[in-house]
């Protein structure tokens, strides 16, 4: 991070409320008025992709929250007259094998792809920033052992892992956020050890300590909120990483259990189907796609808002 | 130099073996065993015979001996036999599976390599201009889109809607062609993202100016003094991609009916393969770590600054 200004000089909660709260007098106070918070607020929106991303986002969130009053049909309920029905006025996507309408099973598929994002990514980040916070603040032995952990979690195949704790703990929604939770760690923790090990050295973490700071209160206070934009930045990516490989859990079928409607799942299970019912695969498709780039867009804004340089 | 090599050599032992034990505790802690298989269409085995099967592949053995039996076959190269396919050596297995999906792996690696980097260039010399846009897209979509749908989208434009390339298999090269092309996307937007920021950090550099100073003609300013040094980060990428793609994708390999060794890293899980399991993740392990191995190697050669 080129960034000369330090997160902690914020004062004033930039506008999406992800400010430190912990902003002390003790660090150089703010030169130019504004916020680092604030100025990448103006450099997001003004970037379109991004904002044409962050209003998919928001579009997707709303339909995960609101399926129930959305969705024309019920996402679990069989209609045996219609199987595998092509788009039609009545059914605007199609219908299924079980003679379950698409659009329905896919609005209700965007509410497991956003849990999932957000969900898997609150375990990460518990897991992860500590770690690095802790590893690279402490530095020596702890280092150590924590990097030595962190290059053998590296070196496994990222997939077969996941799917070696889903068989651990069985399908479902919950344990798929364990699992990414439990192998998505490593990265967010290195990038938050090597922002850690350049922070500590900075004058203003020696002053806090100079000053009677104990250990938690400089961590907290003046290294936590320092560090924070590449965590941002982590964060943002993780959730597409997260819907992505739920997705790819779901194709496989150890993911979400059936009949919750997960988009993974729809493409893996029509994928064979692709000459013959073509509707079936490639709707659930779009909306990765979809959810993917937004997400991706949107991410790109973030960190280009926080680290300008690269602009 | 050469005990930069023995050192890293000799820390590959115990990675792998570390790598080998926890693979070994969480598969045998994860409930299900090879003898009563969740797989799809397995038949349930009675009580005495999953007894007498037990006994006969060792299953009966405490943990650390069945561990110390694995690691002196291991060592010699025998990962025993697969617990799925009974009649084949997990080695024979490997041995078949493994070229193929190495094979791929190096297509679409090249091809990543080849228009990732020509993707990034274009969009660093035409920073913010349309070109940038258009190759920016291309790297996003590589990048954000899993393979599995982009093997959709691929299948029902080049095979259905333009009947140019065959659905799958594997054999005749125009086969070859959309499994390659599905496996690069994502290291080729990986590798147009990181070699655009890169280039444009250099082209921002004092050296640069006086190159253009001095009156060089833009192309060889870019090719010769940024485009060198721009690369030497793009490397480091190159060899946890190069494991990934190089040991199979499941998603790539199962969507285009490709024989390699992509599907074990999945079925090997899901039927309990305890050997065909280990056997997955170590060549993994190793390869990753030889070639990023290979990677620093040559990231020294590259730049001279970096000593071992």
């Amino acid at each position: 991070m080129a960034l000369s200004t330090p997160a902690s000089d914020t004062r004033l909660p930039g506008p999406d409320g992800t400010a430190p709260a912990g902003a002390l007098p003790l660090t150089k106070s703010a030169l130019q008025g504004t916020s680092l918070w604030r100025d990448a607020w103006r450099r997001l929106i003004r970037n379109k992709l991004a904002v044409v991303g962050g209003i998919t986002v928001i579009g997707l969130v709303l339909v995960a929250i609101f399926a129930d009053f959305i969705a024309p049909f019920s996402y679990t309920k069989p209609n045996f007259g219609r199987l595998n029905e092509f788009p039609s006025r009545e059914f605007p996507l199609g219908t299924d094998q079980l003679g379950r309408d698409v659009l329905s099973r896919l609005i209700y598929g965007a509410r497991v792809s956003m849990l999932v994002g957000l969900g898997a990514q609150l375990i990460v980040v518990a897991i992860g920033v500590p770690i690095g916070l802790i590893s690279g603040y402490v530095g020596g032995r702890v280092d150590l052992a924590l990097t030595r952990f962190v290059d053998v979690m590296y070196a496994f195949p990222r997939l077969l892992f996941v799917i070696l704790v889903m068989s651990m703990l069985g399908a479902g929604l919950m344990n798929i956020f364990i699992a990414i939770g439990l192998t998505g760690w490593v990265g967010i923790a290195r990038q938050t050890r090597a922002q850690v090990l350049s922070i500590k050295e900075k004058e203003f973490v020696e002053g806090a300590r100079a000053l009677g700071a104990g250990f938690w209160r400089v961590i907290s206070r003046h290294v936590l909120p320092s560090a924070l934009t590449p965590i941002v930045v982590s964060i943002t990516f993780g959730i597409p990483e997260a819907i992505f490989t739920e997705a790819a859990l779901s194709f496989i079928g150890v993911g979400i259990n059936p009949p919750t409607p997960s988009w993974g799942q729809m493409v893996g299970e029509n994928q064979q189907f692709l000459r013959s019912y073509w509707h079936l695969c490639v709707f659930p498709s779009i909306a990765i796609a979809v959810t993917m780039l937004s997400f991706t867009f949107f991410g790109d804004g973030v960190r280009d808002a926080l680290d300008p340089k690269m602009k | 130099m050469a005990r930069y090599i023995l050192y890293r050599l000799v820390w590959l032992v115990p990675t792998i073996l570390a790598m080998a034990v926890v693979t070994f505790l969480v598969m045998h802690a994860t409930p299900g065993s090879p003898l009563d298989p969740v797989a799809e269409g397995a038949n349930p085995l009675s009580p005495e015979a999953q007894k007498n099967l037990a006994e006969a592949y060792g299953l009966d053995k405490p943990l650390w001996y069945q561990f110390g039996i694995f690691l002196g076959k291991a060592v010699r190269g025998d990962f025993g036999q697969s617990f799925i396919y009974k009649t084949r050596t997990v080695m024979e297995i490997m041995r078949e599976t493994f070229p193929i999906s190495l094979f791929l792996g190096s297509m679409a690696l090249a091809l990543a390599i080849v228009g990732g980097v020509t993707l990034g260039v274009l969009a660093a010399v035409y920073q913010n201009k349309s070109w940038d846009y258009v190759s920016v897209s291309v790297a996003t979509l590589g990048v954000a889109v899993p393979n599995f749908v982009l093997a959709v989208f691929f299948i029902i434009l080049f095979s259905f809607i333009i009947p140019l390339f065959p659905t799958g298999g594997w054999g005749s090269p125009n086969q070859w062609v959309l499994p390659t092309i599905t496996l690069a996307l994502a290291p080729m937007g990986i590798i147009a993202r990181f070699t655009r920021s890169s280039m444009i950090e250099v082209i921002r550099s004092d050296y640069v100016r006086t190159a253009r100073a001095k009156g060089l003609a833009e192309r060889p300013v870019i090719l010769r003094h940024v485009l060198k040094n721009a690369l030497i980060p793009v490397v480091t990428l190159l060899g946890p991609m190069f494991a990934a793609v190089g040991t199979g994708s499941f998603f790539v390999e199962s969507i285009f009916r490709v024989p390699g060794m992509g599907r074990f890293f999945v079925l090997s899980m899901t039927g309990r393969d305890y050997p065909m399991i280990m056997a997955v993740v170590l060549i993994y392990g190793v390869f990753l770590t030889l070639m990023n191995l290979a990677v620093d190697l040559l990231y020294g050669a590259l730049d001279p600054r970096i000593r071992y």
